[in-house]
């Protein structure tokens, strides 16, 4: 727990730099929550990026248009601000127009996202973190102690708040299955944490010490191997997703990877220290405990009573 | 060998049965359920539509204002100045007294949902709150069912027309590969189709050039435009039909081979038609589509089939297209399309292989380090994971459940939590080797403590499946009810299962051997 402190430090770091980075840069909101639209276009051969741009630009209301490469020299993908409400035709039939003498192309994909769909899904968005926080914070509770919920959603926070800072970072682009993979961070990395709090709460039952700290130290280097051996496993899966599931969910295994690195990080070195800067106390809560015991005791004897007949 | 106990076969149980079911889905066999292959992955359209529920409100006193010039003029009660207001009210003026008191039952009886006052022989009709509600409601179901026709019509494959919230409508058409059928599609979804049959007025039609839009509703008129050339025309504001006295639309040719429509009224709509056209020979008749005039043919004689026929100079896919609009029946209020996604075929094909590489590679590297780390109890936990996979196939596929590409990404996950819980037990079981217990009893006690860590760490991956799943959409929905369904059938195969499999196992381990049963070395035992 000496160490501790040196690790708070290194993860308020952290914090600063992801809060700092997502107020100034800003998120790369994509289609789904800026509206817009977005179209995957795949050239037989290397993509004439140049050719592109110029043939768009032709046309006045697509001079904010914006044209990169896909995954790879072959395919590129077009967004704009403009969905076909706010232009009255249907963008897609007219970049095929526009882009008619720039090679063979294929028409892979198109997103068109109307403004208002896209406010709604942000809104959603924002709903389900907060949901999926208050119902972790109500279960967590109920099945430990409401400290060790706070704790762990703090990790969470943390975690959540550096993936978040990585994804501006990296210039990752802000779609709804990168919300997905929030969530997914949000329900998996309380994994590692409630692993720990299971030996904690194990070790304030049996451990003799009533010293918090020594009990935590205790708990977290007997369950280290189960933390880093599940985080490994799943690391292993998310590393193949990251590098050969493909372009499109190249944002989406991104986020998981990050999220599943900080997670283990913050399980051992962040959720347990916020439990005792919260104050819990051992010999209360073992009080508490013992107190639960004897009024079910209690509850068993009135009822054999009752059962005998002598109440 | 000995005791088969419970747990082992129910292992077996699921294993078969996941294995069973999956096949149809793996082989894509023409019997047995497959699961559905998301829109991301088969390629296709998908659409989020807005309805404009106020213009339904219009169209039905337009349609009401219809039937009360009908019924005063089949009961000959004359009337002058019959117009529809700015404020949705129907308004007339009687022009004999004694028709007052037949006019008020008619309009009770004859004309629902609607209420009026009147003053003398002026006479002002509305529609009720209530009806106006229920038109509202009744447009966004009635959009629904409209569009599903039409799309049925079309030929493709199973689309999936469906109320989304309170208020918007969400369409799906696996399947659409080119950039022209997309189109026709939208146009065929978007189009109202409403079609009126309207009079020509023919007294001030001359002045139609100069006349503003409100004179001419001053007068009970409205003006329109000709779908193809640059031509007006004045026509009376109130309709003699509409669409809703359809039965049938068709293509068929003119005499130049040019497409056209023909169409068939329903009895009362071929009645009003020849009452109409007997009273208006010599004048013309516009036949109206979307607000824009097709065509206006001077009305010969009587016409008493209800028969009627629209050209305008159509393709004949244009014209087949219209017809289905038509037969389906018009969309009382127009749609907005809020949303839209296209995935092309290949792009599908693309991104099924690239997710079925990331989960072989994935499975491989995980199966190959548990056999490594944990010797024997690996080999246990990856059958149990085989296990789990096939399960979750056979669950998907005999729900109907839609595999989605972050679905697929699910499944990848999936593998690397599955085995989490053989982790945490296999940990749990070593340390009470290494405290000196029993392998049996260290099997059962191992088992015992890890169930609660890993039920409550399960809990909470379920939690955020199931937000999820109530506040997702399509691709991220699929992604959470595959990563739940895996997680559950993970707590069957991975705890269950391999606990059957220990105890089934039991007699034949040696705690001499443990580095080959559980891979760690005999001496830190004691």
């Amino acid at each position: 727990m000496e160490k501790s402190k040196r690790f708070g430090i290194f993860s308020v770091i952290l914090l600063l730099l992801s809060l700092g980075l997502i107020f100034t840069k800003g998120f790369n909101l994509g289609v789904d929550f800026a509206g817009g639209t977005l179209i995957q276009v795949k050239y037989e051969g290397t993509a004439p990026i140049q050719k592109v741009r110029e043939a768009i630009s032709v046309d006045k209301s697509y001079e904010s248009a914006s044209v990169t490469r896909f995954g790879s020299d072959d395919e590129i993908v077009i967004r704009t601000k403009m969905s076909s409400q706010v232009l009255g035709e249907d963008v897609g039939k007219k970049m095929h127009g526009l882009l008619k003498d720039t090679g063979t192309f294929e028409v892979r994909r198109v997103d068109m996202i109307g403004a208002k769909v896209g406010s709604e899904l942000r809104e959603k968005g924002l709903m389900a973190m907060l949901i999926a926080i208050i119902g972790i914070l109500i279960y967590v509770s109920f099945r430990f102690e409401w400290r060790f919920a706070v704790a762990s959603v703090m990790a969470l926070v943390h975690d959540v708040t550096i993936a978040m800072g990585m994804i501006v970072l990296f210039d990752v682009e802000v779609n709804l299955d990168i919300l997905a993979a929030l969530l997914t961070i949000l329900g998996y990395s309380l994994n590692d944490t409630i692993i720990v709090f299971d030996r904690i709460r194990e070790g304030i039952r049996t451990i003799k010490d009533p010293d918090l700290g020594a009990i935590i130290d205790e708990s977290v280097t007997r369950t280290l191997s189960r933390t880093t051996l599940t985080s490994l496993t799943t690391f292993f899966v998310v590393l193949t997703l990251f590098i050969f599931g493909g372009e499109i969910i190249h944002g989406f295994s991104f986020t998981l990877l990050v999220g599943v690195i900080v997670g283990t990080y913050s399980s051992i070195f962040v959720a347990s220290p916020i439990l005792m800067w919260l104050g819990f106390s051992v010999s209360d809560y073992r009080l508490k405990e013992a107190e639960k015991v004897k009024r079910q005791k209690e509850k068993d004897k009135m009822r054999a009573m009752y059962e005998n007949g002598t109440v | 060998m000995k005791m088969l106990n419970y747990r082992v076969i129910l292992l077996a149980f699921a294993l078969i049965f996941g294995i069973v079911f999956s096949i149809p889905s793996l082989t894509q066999s023409e019997q047995g359920k497959k699961i559905t292959l998301g829109l991301d992955l088969q390629g296709g359209l998908h659409m989020l539509l807005g309805i404009k529920s106020e213009v339904a409100i219009d169209s039905k006193i337009k349609s009401m204002a219809a039937t009360v010039k009908y019924i005063f003029d089949d009961e000959e009660i004359i009337f002058d100045d019959l117009r529809i207001n700015e404020d949705q009210t129907i308004s007339f003026e009687l022009l004999d007294m004694d028709d007052v008191l037949k006019a008020k039952v008619l309009l009770t009886k004859e004309i629902e949902g609607t209420t009026f006052s009147e003053n003398g022989l002026k006479f002002v009709v509305s529609m009720t709150d209530e009806e106006k509600i229920r038109t509202e409601q009744n447009a966004i179901s009635q959009a629904v069912d409209t569009i599903r026709n039409r799309l049925n019509e079309f030929g493709l494959a199973e689309p999936t027309v469906a109320k989304q919230g309170e208020d918007k409508i969400l369409v799906e058409v696996p399947g659409v590969k080119t950039q022209e059928d997309k189109e026709r599609l939208k146009k065929l979804i978007e189009r109202a189709a409403h079609l009126q049959l309207m009079a020509v007025d023919e007294d001030r039609i001359a002045r139609v050039s100069t006349m503003s839009d409100a004179e001419a509703k001053s007068f009970g008129n409205v003006i329109l435009a000709d779908v193809n050339t640059p031509e007006k025309y004045l026509l009376r504001a109130i309709p003699v039909l509409d669409g809703s006295m359809l039965t049938d639309a068709k293509v068929g040719f003119d005499d130049q081979n040019q497409p056209l429509i023909n169409f068939t009224l329903n009895g009362q709509g071929a009645k009003i038609f020849g009452d109409f056209t007997g009273k208006y020979v010599g004048k013309r008749m516009a036949v109206v589509l979307d607000d824009k005039v097709y065509s206006a043919p001077v009305i010969n004689e009587r016409i008493g089939g209800g028969r009627v026929q629209i050209s305008g100079r159509f393709e004949f896919s244009e014209a087949q297209d219209l017809a289905i609009a038509l037969r389906s029946g018009a969309l009382l209020a127009p749609v907005v399309i809020e949303s839209e996604r296209f995935i092309g075929p290949s792009l599908g094909a693309d991104s099924i292989q690239a997710s079925s590489l990331a989960l072989l590679l994935g499975f491989v590297l995980v199966v190959i380090f548990m056999v490594i780390y944990y010797g024997f109890a690996g080999v246990i936990a990856n059958i149990a994971l085989i296990g789990n996979l096939f399960l979750i196939l056979a669950i998907m596929s005999l729900a109907g459940a839609t595999l989605t590409l972050p679905g697929m990404a699910g499944i990848v996950l999936t593998v690397g939590m599955a085995v989490d819980a053989n982790v945490i037990i296999n940990e749990r079981i070593r340390e009470l080797l290494y405290q000196g217990k029993s392998i049996a009893k260290s099997i059962e006690d191992g088992y015992n403590n890890a169930f609660t860590a890993i039920f409550d760490a399960n809990v909470t991956t379920l939690i955020a499946a199931i937000v999820l799943v109530v506040y997702g959409t399509g691709a991220i929905k699929g992604f959470a009810i595959t990563m739940g369904i895996g997680i559950v059938a993970s707590m069957l195969t991975a705890i269950v299962g391999t606990h059957g499999l220990y105890q089934w196992l039991l007699p034949k381990m040696d705690k001499k051997k443990l580095g080959f049963w559980f891979g760690i070395k005999t001496e830190g035992v004691k």
